[in-house]
């Protein structure tokens, strides 16, 4: 058709899931951030997948590398200095850093989406909300202006923004934040994406407010049949939505397994330190338990487990098993029990003991 | 809005008769005789001497000279100079030249300044940024003066590609003495676009366009361009007015008989009359423009409103 | 005539902007701390920057070739002129030739540079002067005194600072006032002071306005410290960054200002040498005898590159913000 153009109706790499496999796989992805001052590991190999209409929590700190292995899987990392330096990225099947940049662009919007955590910032201040939530129309399919306005205001209204048709060329400095952020997913819903990534949708909201973004994602994603991925660090938000967590550190997931198994019985000390860190009701009357230490300097990644200068449990020279010292043993991600997986030479004590 | 630009209009008055009467201050009430200071060398008759002394009030007091001024002002008679011509006459002949020139530089400006800065700001520290870079710090530093001899020696002499001087040969004539006059403001406008641009591709937003998966085109043109240029048309539109009322050296290097030549030459013959008033006009202009700035600021970026 | 928008476009909305997003936030009492840090920081960054060591080589030479002209004159004496050389150019033995008098030219160009600098010196001053007085009076009391003092800002903004200076020296002589009347170094200097303070002040009045609301000020002024003393204590030196590089750039403009308004006539006067008055002599001569022109004008764009190379490089490193 008019491939030449840019614009497609019919996208070939946006074929029904031939596969009945997960829509998207993540295999052994390494980004990096060659920077004057040395480079930057910010993603060391990180695997996972996601399956439709799952929702895959991606927790870890600031700086644990959830957000750029996101912005790699949507091509938007800032390059230079960012480069994936390994890996793949299959999307129902195919891997997007094989393909050309036409069929990559073609993906971004009815492939994969993504929300991002400020709206104000993430949308542009000159345009109206309308306006941009139907460039999505125009630049993938070609829809003329008024029609792609007229397709705005029924995702305006999909997202529960009252008033869609009156507020639909309003800019967005005009909105509250959970107005914004709702403009944000109507924008990423427009092409209904088969894989949704949600970067820290509700850090930037009153609490309240927060409640009904999560709800409302919850409720689009049990229509669409969408895959989520939720980026946060937001222990609550994971428990409510997630089927499964992957925890992030140091640019490497250390632990995953169905959000229950985790939240209960963690097998990794990094794990552990995080639920000591949240107030729990049943716990009424205990100590809060932050985790000691700094987050790790990514252009120095300390050796072994990344985790061990900062773990209560970390053993070396003669009190460390043979192979299996946290200072100097770096330990593989591994099943530890049936579904779940852990990098943490002591797992099982963790979980035995 | 509207209100917003009366007030701000409102507002000028008091900097644009503050200006003037400052200009007029310095012609005529710093201490020494203006008439001999007038006349210079020449020798001076008092029957001269007092007609001209009562031409422009002298015998008042400052601010009843001034008061006498401002009132002929409103009936837009700025005065004449020492050949009785009027020096609104002096002005109607003189502004179109200056304002040609403005225009031609402002095209410079523009189109050079744009074009450099966007190129530079989307490759920011490639090859071209470099030049960029370079070559804005040598234009800045050479003083204008240098700028227009120098053109005039390569360009008119050497290679004679232009002419020299004069406006003889029409839009062409301009050509020469427009790129200088806009130089300076040309390498400003390229720095300023190409932070304006490198900043802009890094916007959160201009992320979620590419997250978007619109057109590599829609996402530079629509989403980097037209945010980064909004301080660079407004930066435009302010040094109109400032290039309307800055072209003394130009002027005078090619003998380009415009506004900035005629108070030059007002100057050096002492015509105060003639001084006040286009000093005022020039004034006048820089506020006028900025006040368009203002208003156009608001049209570019709907956050800002005036009410 | 740009040095107007020389001035322009080099500093205020740029320096304006570092102003309030860079310099002048800082958010508690750690004026020296902060300081300190600030300043070891941007040596670090200077360090590494090209234009810092041009333009540092650049304003070293010219100011030795202020204080030291002999060393630089190849033996010369710029006074010293035959006509029987009148207008030979450049050789070996004379690098830049003669004049229209016969002088030898490379001596006469040396010896401009004392003239140009004391005079963007003394202008710079001035400027500071006039610029850090009446813009920490009108940021620190605010009110009525702020808004008035903005105002004639704004009426010296709207004239161009050759337009200004060019009218005060021509009517300088008859005025008879002391310096302002003598046609010499002093009178240029008043003149590009008065028409040049303008962003000097804008510039302190909004470091004062960002700095007074800081807590620190406030516990200042609880403790009973006097308005004098915490403006000059905790206030000003918080300017110190953006006014050093707003000050550096403007010693340029300000020699290519005093180079234009003695090329237009009113500056200096003969027998002062001065590079104005070489090209405006040699510009008649372009035509036989280019180089008239040409050395002093180069010589004049290097000095003041120099100092725009100098204030580049000095807020680059000042600027945390420009940090990649």
């Amino acid at each position: 058709m008019t491939s030449s153009s840019g614009y497609i109706s019919s996208t070939p790499a946006l074929e029904p899931n031939p596969t009945a496999g997960p829509v998207l796989e993540v295999e052994d992805l390494h980004v990096e951030f060659r920077t004057r001052n040395g480079v930057v590991n910010a993603v060391n190999g990180i695997s996972y997948s996601v399956d439709q209409g799952e929702t895959l929590a991606i927790l870890g700190e600031s700086g644990s590398g959830k957000s750029v292995s996101a912005q790699a899987i949507m091509g938007i990392l800032d390059s230079p200095p960012a480069v994936i330096a390994g890996g793949g990225i299959n999307f129902q099947g195919r891997d997007i850093l094989k393909m050309n940049e036409e069929e990559q662009r073609q993906i971004r919007g009815p492939g994969i989406a993504m929300i991002f955590q400020d709206a104000l910032s993430a949308l542009n201040p000159v345009y109206s909300v309308g306006f941009q939530i139907g460039e999505m129309f125009r630049a993938h399919r070609g829809t003329s202006r008024k029609e792609a306005k007229q397709h705005a205001i029924e995702l305006m209204d999909r997202v529960r923004i009252p008033a869609a048709a009156r507020r639909v060329n309003d800019y967005p400095h005009q909105f509250s934040g959970g107005m914004r952020q709702r403009v944000m997913i109507a924008m990423a819903l427009a092409l209904d994406p088969r894989i949704l990534i949600a970067d820290e949708p509700t850090t930037a909201l009153d609490v309240t407010v927060q409640a009904q973004v999560m709800d409302l994602l919850k409720d689009l994603q049990r229509d669409t049949g969408m895959g989520l991925i939720l980026i946060t660090h937001d222990l609550g938000v994971v428990n409510e939505v997630a089927d499964r967590v992957a925890v992030m550190y140091a640019g490497r997931i250390v632990e995953t397994g169905t959000v229950d198994d985790v939240f209960t019985r963690p097998a990794m000390p990094y794990t552990v330190g995080l639920m000591n860190s949240i107030p729990q009701v049943e716990a009424k009357g205990g100590r809060l338990q932050p985790i000691i230490g700094q987050p790790p300097n990514l252009a120095r990644i300390p050796s072994g487990c990344p985790f061990h200068p900062r773990c209560p449990m970390a053993r070396t020279g003669a009190a460390a098993a043979p192979d299996r010292d946290c200072v100097a043993d770096l330990p593989p991600l591994r099943v530890v029990t049936v579904g779940r997986e852990a990098a943490c030479h002591y797992s099982e004590e963790l979980l035995n003991g | 809005m509207g209100r917003y630009v009366a007030r701000r209009l409102l507002l000028t008055i008091p900097v644009l008769i503050g200006a003037s009467f400052l200009i007029f201050a310095m012609v005529y009430a710093l201490p020494g005789d203006p008439i001999r200071a007038l006349a210079g060398d020449r020798p001076l008759s008092p029957a001269v001497a007092a007609q001209l002394r009562a031409q422009f009030n002298l015998g008042d007091p400052l601010l009843v000279q001034y008061a006498k001024y401002l009132g002929n002002l409103t009936h837009l008679d700025l005065g004449t100079d020492f050949h009785n011509r009027p020096v609104l006459e002096i002005i109607s002949d003189r502004l179109p030249v200056t304002a040609k020139l403005t225009l031609v530089a402002v095209f410079f400006e523009a189109v050079i300044g744009l074009v450099a800065g966007v190129f530079a700001g989307i490759r920011r520290n490639g090859y071209f940024d470099n030049l960029v870079l370079v070559s804005t710090t040598l234009i800045i530093s050479i003083p204008i003066l240098v700028l227009a001899f120098l053109s005039q020696y390569i360009f008119g002499l050497k290679l004679g590609w232009f002419p020299i001087a004069g406006i003889t040969e029409g839009w062409y004539s301009y050509l020469l003495p427009g790129l200088v006059l806009a130089s300076g403001s040309l390498a400003y406008v390229a720095r300023l676009t190409r932070t304006s641009v490198a900043e802009n591709m890094r916007a959160d937003y201009v992320r979620t366009a590419r997250a978007k998966g619109l057109p590599h085109r829609t996402v530079i043109m629509r989403h980097t361009l037209r945010n980064s240029l909004i301080p660079v048309v407004t930066f435009i539109g302010a040094d109109i007015g400032a290039l309307l009322g800055g072209a003394i050296v130009t002027e005078a290097v090619f003998n380009i008989p415009g506004i900035g030549r005629a108070v030059f030459d007002a100057v050096r013959g002492q015509e105060g009359a003639v001084v006040v008033g286009i000093v005022t006009l020039m004034v006048f202009f820089f506020i006028f423009f900025n006040l368009v700035v203002d208003v156009l600021y608001a049209v570019l970026d709907p956050r800002i409103r005036y009410d | 005539m740009t040095d107007q928008q020389q001035e322009q476009s080099l500093d205020p909305a740029q320096i304006e902007v570092d102003v309030r997003t860079g310099l002048g936030a800082p958010s508690a009492d750690v004026t020296e701390g902060r300081q300190n840090s600030l300043w070891s920081d941007a040596w670090g960054q200077l360090r590494r920057n090209p234009l810092f060591w041009i333009g540092s080589f650049l304003g070293v030479f010219f100011v030795l070739m202020a204080i030291f002209p002999s060393w630089f004159a190849r033996g010369a004496d710029p006074r010293a002129c035959s006509l029987t050389e009148s207008k030979q150019p450049p050789s070996s033995a004379h690098w830049m030739g003669f004049d229209q008098q016969g002088c030898d030219y490379l001596a006469n160009v040396v010896y401009g540079a004392r003239t140009s600098l004391t005079i963007g010196l003394l202008s710079v001053i001035g400027v500071l002067l006039l610029g850090v007085i009446i813009g920490a009076v009108a940021g620190y009391y605010g009110g009525i005194a702020d808004s008035l003092l903005a105002r004639l800002t704004d009426i010296f903004f709207a004239l161009p600072l050759i337009l200004g200076a060019l009218i005060l020296l021509r009517v300088g002589p008859s005025t008879g006032l002391p310096i302002l009347s003598d046609r010499g170094a002093g009178a240029v200097a008043i003149a590009l002071s008065a028409f040049g303070w303008m962003t000097a002040m804008r510039l302190v009045r909004s470091q004062v306005i960002a700095v007074k609301s800081q807590d620190y000020v406030a516990a200042a002024r609880a403790m009973g410290a006097s308005n004098f003393r915490i403006l000059t204590r905790h206030i000003l030196p918080n300017a110190v960054a953006p006014v050093l590089v707003y000050s550096t750039i403007t010693v340029g403009v300000l020699i290519a200002a005093e180079a234009t308004l003695t090329y237009l006539g009113v500056g200096l006067q003969r027998p002062a040498i001065s590079w104005g008055l070489q090209i405006e002599n040699g510009q008649s001569l372009l035509r036989t005898a280019p180089h008239l022109v040409l050395f002093p004008s180069i010589i004049l764009s290097l000095t003041v590159m120099a100092f725009i190379m100098l204030g580049d490089a000095l807020r680059d490193a000042l600027d945390p913000r420009q940090r990649s």
